[in-house]
């Protein structure tokens, strides 16, 4: 016998283990999460699939390089807090990325498995740990490095802002967090709805950095109430870390778009969420609530809004997306959740006009059908209107959730900060802008993204503020150490 | 968390509020608005800047008791702090030498009118204040108005007080009055559709004239668009854009019906209100 046959074969399970999930039929009446996490035995079981590759490629596959087949070891052993503290190396967020990180496009994308069989369920592994250290009142404070004695300031408590927050505070930095609403998460909080990404867990987790003595400062909307100049030269800050998000809806542009009843995902997403209109009039501010929906988009907050108007009680959500389903930009498990709680999909299908009644409420909407042409730079083929195709399909709610572009209240209030023709702001990998200690990240450098991005780019950014900081001799402009006021 | 200094009711329904919040009264200047959180279930509630004081540190808001949110406000007294306090935001009004300007002031409109009247009469213009009421006692701010106007006309729709009649018939006579662009400038605010006769009132003078729109707001940084406005064709967003635009070119219909999208929700969520505060 020669070899690498040698080695006992390790006895393949060829399909992730199942997770619990509410049934589609009592779901779509409650706001509760959908999938039910695993238990601790089938988190053992699960953690059992991993091949313990030499080489792990799932690491590479992570923006944040979680140690992977190192928490997935703890877990098979039991030891769940100590995989989750295992996570927390490198993601102070673990319990969020388990839920909302498109894993099949990352690790589980490049797990060994997935070549012949179902990749190991990494996502909802770390999102195991992470609830069963919370839940058990497990977390513990890591230790920090001595102060610096210098101050950071974060606009932004979305993603990239609490990945920045949570590097640097360990490392010894004074940090303060700036977020405008009045509660932090950023789009944790306003956009990925409670059914998705419960909002105790954000909460949590934004704790779980405040024990660490990051500091928040909310109700700040930076470029009004206080500029960036006003944070480096007036409050003493060495660096600022801008990650604002993107921040700005985008219409189609059609008529009959101010009807009432049309909101952009961001308002309607935001009503619902933050504002948490799902629970009106227990809460104030109220939503406009549809029985015939159309949301307009085919992305994953296309998905939230059209999942969300389900649950506030319509009969018949659509989802009207201009190219075909190969190319929707959704998650597959968004997708089948959606069709699962019965969302319908007009594919090629593209808004042309809105009608309303006598009151200025939206009732029907036009669409253009459309077909596939070529390729266009995204690499997805351009959708093309079919000459003299139309429907229409009454309606008295409409979500557009196409994306949208740099919201420009903090970037024309920055001077020295460049930006790129689209408003966002031009940063180099490390998250280095145009303007002397000031980096950013997140959907404000590309444009709209997933939370992992987000949290990735925060972590390379860290590490540059970090090397800059300590060492003063590679970067001229970085100032004298100064007292704090 | 914002403390209340001071509170007063000032005419039935409407009340003063003195906040503390020194960053942003440092910051503060007229036409700017801020966003205010009663309680944590509350609204974000956009209200136009009607005064501020650096000195104290301190802004000062007049709201009007109608709907859930600002009947919650009201209720607050000197003393009590509020969930949120968010601004200035907004463009700050364009304050220029226009000559002679005419400031018409309907209903609350008053509160944000008196701080930009102030201000253009010290850059030198000629203030001619309007100020209109449906009745004698929903007057306030009448001296602080008249204080910082070279002229000030008071109309109430039923003649209780003042002229009787609405704000644009001497906002009429005072173009015709002054002809040749003697007057650079009609400012307008209170209830849209006030701002929308006072423009049309002004369009065939060809006077520019500015107004402040209170839209339906949830953010108010540019991130929800709930605010959005047709202005000369334009879709453009109050929080960000605004709230000050040129009368002549805003879609008043558009505006008025925008703003009437939760008259059902609102009148739900005031009766379960007050039917929790009357069965305590």
């Amino acid at each position: 016998m020669s070899g690498p046959e040698q080695k006992p074969r390790k006895k393949i399970v060829p399909k992730k283990t199942p997770m619990p999930e509410q049934d589609p039929k009592v779901r779509v009446g409650n706001f509760n999460e959908v999938p039910l996490g695993y238990t601790s035995e089938q988190a053992v079981q699960e953690a059992s699939r991993c091949l313990q590759c030499k080489k792990p490629l799932c690491v590479e596959g992570c923006p944040v390089d979680v140690d992977i087949t190192g928490f997935l070891t703890l877990v098979k052993e039991g030891e769940f807090a100590a995989a989750a503290r295992k996570i927390k190396e490198t993601n102070a967020l673990p319990a969020i990325c388990g839920r909302v990180c498109p894993q099949e496009s990352q690790c589980e994308a490049r797990c060994v498995l997935s070549k012949k069989w179902d990749p190991l369920a990494i996502g909802r592994l770390e999102r195991f740990v992470a609830d069963y250290e919370r839940e058990n009142h497990l977390i513990e404070l890591p230790e920090k490095k001595p102060p610096t004695g210098r101050k950071i300031a974060i606009v932004g408590s979305g993603p990239s802002g609490l990945t920045v927050a949570g590097d640097l505070i360990l490392l010894g930095y004074d940090v303060t967090i700036f977020e405008a609403f009045h509660k932090p998460g950023g789009v944790l909080m306003y956009g990925i709805p409670e059914f998705r990404l419960p909002k105790d867990i954000v909460e949590k987790e934004v704790e779980y950095l405040l024990n660490l003595g990051v500091k928040l400062q909310l109700n700040s909307v930076i470029g009004k109430s206080i500029t960036i100049d006003e944070l480096l030269d007036g409050k003493y800050f060495d660096a600022v870390f801008i990650g604002v998000g993107a921040g700005l809806p985008s219409f189609l542009g059609v008529p009959g778009e101010n009807l009432g009843g049309i909101y952009s995902a961001n308002e309607y997403l935001t009503r619902s969420n933050l504002m948490k209109a799902y629970r009106f009039p227990e809460y104030d501010t109220p939503i406009v609530r549809g029985k015939t929906v159309c949301v307009v988009g085919g992305g994953n907050v296309a998905m939230d809004s059209a999942r969300t108007a389900r649950r506030l009680g319509a009969d018949n959500v659509y989802i009207v997306y201009r190219r075909s389903r190969k190319e929707l930009p959704a998650r597959l498990e968004e997708i089948h959740h959606a069709e699962q709680e019965g969302i319908v999909f007009k594919m090629l299908s593209n808004p042309v006009e809105f009608t309303g009644d006598e009151h200025g409420m939206v009732r029907r909407i036009r669409c253009q059908e459309m077909e596939l042409g070529e390729p266009d730079a995204s690499g997805r083929r351009r959708p093309i209107p079919k000459e003299g195709c139309f429907f229409e399909i009454d309606t008295d709610l409409v979500i557009i959730a196409i994306g949208g572009g740099a919201n420009p209240v903090l970037t024309k209030s920055t001077r020295g900060l460049e930006l790129n023709k689209w408003g966002y702001i031009v940063a180099d990998p490390s998250g280095r802008t145009t303007r002397p200690r000031v980096w950013a990240g997140g959907d404000i450098v590309t444009g709209s993204a997933t939370v992992i991005e987000a949290m990735g780019a925060g972590r390379r950014a860290a590490n540059d503020i970090h090397a800059c900081l300590s060492d003063s001799q590679t970067e001229p402009w970085l100032p004298e150490k100064k007292d704090s006021p | 968390m914002n403390r209340i200094v001071e509170k007063r009711q000032i005419a039935p329904k409407i009340h003063e509020m003195v906040v503390e919040a020194p960053p942003v009264a440092a910051k503060a200047q007229p036409g700017h608005f801020v966003i205010v959180m009663a309680d944590e279930r509350g609204e974000r509630v956009p209200l136009t800047v009607a005064d501020y004081d650096r000195g104290r540190g301190t802004i000062t808001l007049i709201l009007m008791a109608v709907g859930t949110s600002t009947i919650k406000l009201a209720e607050m007294k000197a003393g009590d702090d509020l969930f949120a306090f968010i601004g200035p935001l907004g463009h700050a009004s364009q304050l220029d030498d226009f000559g002679t300007v005419v400031m018409v002031a309907g209903g609350v409109g008053t509160a944000p009118i008196f701080p930009i009247a102030r201000a253009l009469r010290e850059k030198g213009n000629r203030v001619i204040s309007i100020q209109g009421a449906r009745t004698r006692e929903l007057l306030f701010w009448q001296d602080r108005l008249a204080s910082v106007s070279d002229e000030h006309v008071i109309t109430t729709d039923d003649g209780s007080f003042g002229r009787k009649g609405l704000v644009t018939e001497p906002l009429k006579e005072c173009l015709e009055r002054r002809p040749n662009g003697e007057i650079g400038c009609v400012y307008a605010i209170g209830p849209a559709v006030m701002m929308k006769f006072c423009s049309k009132t002004t369009e065939p003078f060809k006077v520019k004239t500015i107004v402040s729109l209170n839209t339906i707001m949830v953010d108010g940084t540019g991130m929800c668009g709930g605010c959005r406005v047709n202005v000369g064709g334009e879709t453009r967003f109050t929080c960000v854009d605004g709230p000050e635009f040129d009368g002549h070119l805003v879609d008043w219909d558009e505006l008025l019906k925008r703003q009437k999208i939760y008259i059902k929700e609102e009148k739900c969520s005031l009766d379960q209100y007050l039917e929790t505060v009357e069965k305590p």
